[in-house]
């Protein structure tokens, strides 16, 4: 971080050839005292971001080098974590498997899906957008632990589930399915789950960021001949709308990764033949419960790089600005 | 939107987007009308077969268990719910003042060591909190923050959520109106103030239900950082109660539980969503 103690203001003249060097540490410094109104704004967060996340961050990636088990003092392993990681953990290799089929479904269904719904409340009259908003929205607010009594119930496996009821009252079932043991269905279960919890901080950006497109646009659009909505959504408001898009897509991107909570309240941990592993609750695995954090951190920083390439993708789509 | 074609298109196109809106939304919320309705059941309806979706007999009995249960632990209830809305209000209000103060200068500002700033926030957004958890606990020991509210409010106050998220917002912001009040020789304090949290009220109001459902919601931080039992927070009492997800002999009380945890949030979000919905109306970008 930069201070700025007041010490006195370089002077700027046209520096000589010789000192071009010098010049340009004293530009940076008249840069930053110029800015320093902007630093003092900065100051509070980048103190509490440095101190809270930067250094964990780090720290987490020191551990990785490490055997590590909180009681003993860290002992550096070198990349044996990581060796152990991709060649001997199958586990782990199938939790990256899963996590994957797991973002590239929630993930661009849950994306489209928040714009979609988003840009159609946006379309109806402002006092019965309120209701639909609610409607979708508060599913996401919900924890998946408090939710698990419901789902629980929705997919029991005996007769007495609800959707097994139903199943077998329609003729489609003859006998109750184990929707939450069997390999097969596990997967599509916790994916059901997370779309419907996934109208996240997407979904309410969307909303409020489609409400601050300038209407002069709209008519704009129209004098210039744009005919029908889907016309106005592609040529006006996608365009308008790009920070939001941006930023509900690397959300996406981060929460589809970090599918864990439902996973474990639903399937349990670890579940069976570990059809619902991910990488998350593999990390979960061995940092709380066999307490090696130095292996633990090593799955952290494969998921954060998983996470920053999808990512890099995304900002080369979106990005730009 | 434009009300000349709006007119013409009423017809099927609306019929079809608010039958469509409407069956989903319904959809969306059953799950959570069942949790309400669970949690009102007495005993003799929750295992009743074939499963039915309303109690015959709704009964408050499952809420007076769960006060019960608490009533009869050495703190009470209340201090929970004391606990948790400090924590909580701390979290919010602090946490949405520093982001928005500095994201701000971000946004807007040309700066040195700007794009450094904002790649490392982008960045940070992506690493697993759950890693960071072992050590930020030992931060917080080090610095001998142990049993205070300040250690389960200090480390949830620079999220990079919120940050992204509101830079992200700047940018619809026309720069000409900042240049605009600056000839007019307003500070940037002023601008601060005067025209950027006007206008990015949208955006704090999302960050702000963001923020208090994840601190609301949260059972760790009371859980690592205070070894006191009268400085816990409501969900990790509440987890601690009811026994965790799938103990079958606490249906009833784990459903009035978890729909008492929900209700706040519900709350906090009809108040943010008007605020939105009411920005729009007299918004100063037009």
């Amino acid at each position: 971080m930069s201070s700025n103690k007041p010490t006195s203001l370089p002077v700027q003249r046209p520096s000589p050839p010789p000192y071009v060097e010098v010049g340009r540490w004293a530009k940076l410094w008249a840069d930053i005292k110029r800015n320093r109104v902007s630093y003092y704004l900065l100051a509070p967060f980048l103190l509490l971001f440095t101190f809270f996340t930067i250094l964990p961050i780090l720290t987490s990636i020191g551990l990785s080098f490490t055997y590590y088990n909180i009681i003993e003092a860290p002992r550096f392993v070198g990349l044996s974590n990581y060796r152990l990681l991709f060649v001997d953990d199958d586990i782990f290799l199938k939790a990256v498997g899963i996590t994957l089929k797991f973002a590239f479904v929630t993930g661009p269904i849950g994306y489209i899906m928040a714009f979609l719904l988003a840009w159609a409340i946006s379309q109806i009259p402002q006092k019965y957008r309120f209701f639909y908003t609610l409607c979708f929205y508060t599913p996401s607010i919900t924890s998946a632990v408090a939710m698990s009594v419901v789902w629980l119930y929705l997919f029991a496996g005996d007769r007495k589930g609800l959707f097994n009821h139903w199943l077998i009252e329609l003729g489609i079932l003859d006998e109750p399915y184990l929707f939450l043991q069997n390999v097969d269905s596990i997967v599509p279960v916790i994916i059901i789950v997370s779309l419907w919890m996934s109208m996240g901080i997407g979904f309410l950006a969307f909303l409020a960021g489609l409400q601050n497109v300038p209407k002069e646009l709209y008519e704009a659009g129209a004098i210039d001949g744009v005919r029908y909505r889907w016309q106005e959504l592609v040529y006006i408001t996608l365009p308008a709308v790009k920070p939001q898009l941006l930023f509900g897509a690397v959300m996406q991107v981060v929460f589809s990764l970090q599918v864990f909570d439902v996973s474990m309240q639903l399937v349990g941990m670890p579940s069976p033949l570990y059809a619902g592993h991910t990488i998350l609750a593999h990390l979960y695995d061995y940092a709380f419960i066999r307490f090696e954090m130095g292996y633990a951190s090593a799955i952290a920083v494969v998921l954060f790089f998983l996470m920053l390439g999808l990512n890099r993708l995304i900002f080369r789509f979106l990005g730009g600005d | 939107m434009a009300k000349a074609f709006k007119k013409r298109k009423v017809d099927v196109g609306s019929v079809f987007l608010y039958t469509f809106l409407t069956g989903l939304g319904l959809l969306m919320l059953a799950p959570l009308v069942y949790m309400a309705s669970t949690a009102v059941k007495p005993v003799s309806e929750l295992f009743l077969f074939p499963p039915r979706f309303f109690p015959i007999n709704p009964t408050l009995i499952n809420f007076r268990d769960l006060l019960l249960i608490t009533g009869t632990s050495f703190v009470p209830f209340s201090r929970y719910i004391f606990n948790s809305v400090i924590v909580t209000g701390g979290i919010v209000t602090l946490g949405v003042l520093i982001s928005c103060m500095a994201a701000y200068p971000l946004a807007k500002h040309d700066m040195p060591f700007k794009n450094t700033i904002f790649s490392l926030i982008v960045t940070a957004l992506m690493f697993s909190p759950m890693v960071l958890q072992i050590p930020q606990y030992l931060m917080i020991s080090q610095s001998g923050l142990m049993n205070t509210y300040f250690a389960m409010i200090l480390p949830y106050l620079a999220a990079p959520i919120g940050i992204f998220l509101m830079i992200q917002f700047l940018k619809q912001i026309p720069d000409s109106l900042l240049e605009s009040a600056r000839l007019d020789g307003a500070s940037e304090w002023k601008i601060l103030w005067a025209i950027i949290v006007p206008l990015l009220k949208p955006a704090i109001a999302t960050f702000a239900l963001l923020s208090f459902i994840q601190a609301w919601n949260d059972p760790y931080p009371a859980m690592m950082y205070t070894t006191k039992e009268e400085l816990k927070s409501l969900p990790l009492a509440i987890q601690s109660i009811s026994g965790g997800a799938g103990v079958v002999a606490r249906v009833g009380t784990s459903a009035a539980a978890s729909f008492l945890m929900i209700v706040p949030t519900i709350i906090v979000f009809i108040v943010t969503q008007r605020m939105v919905l009411q920005t729009m109306a007299h918004s100063g970008l037009k």
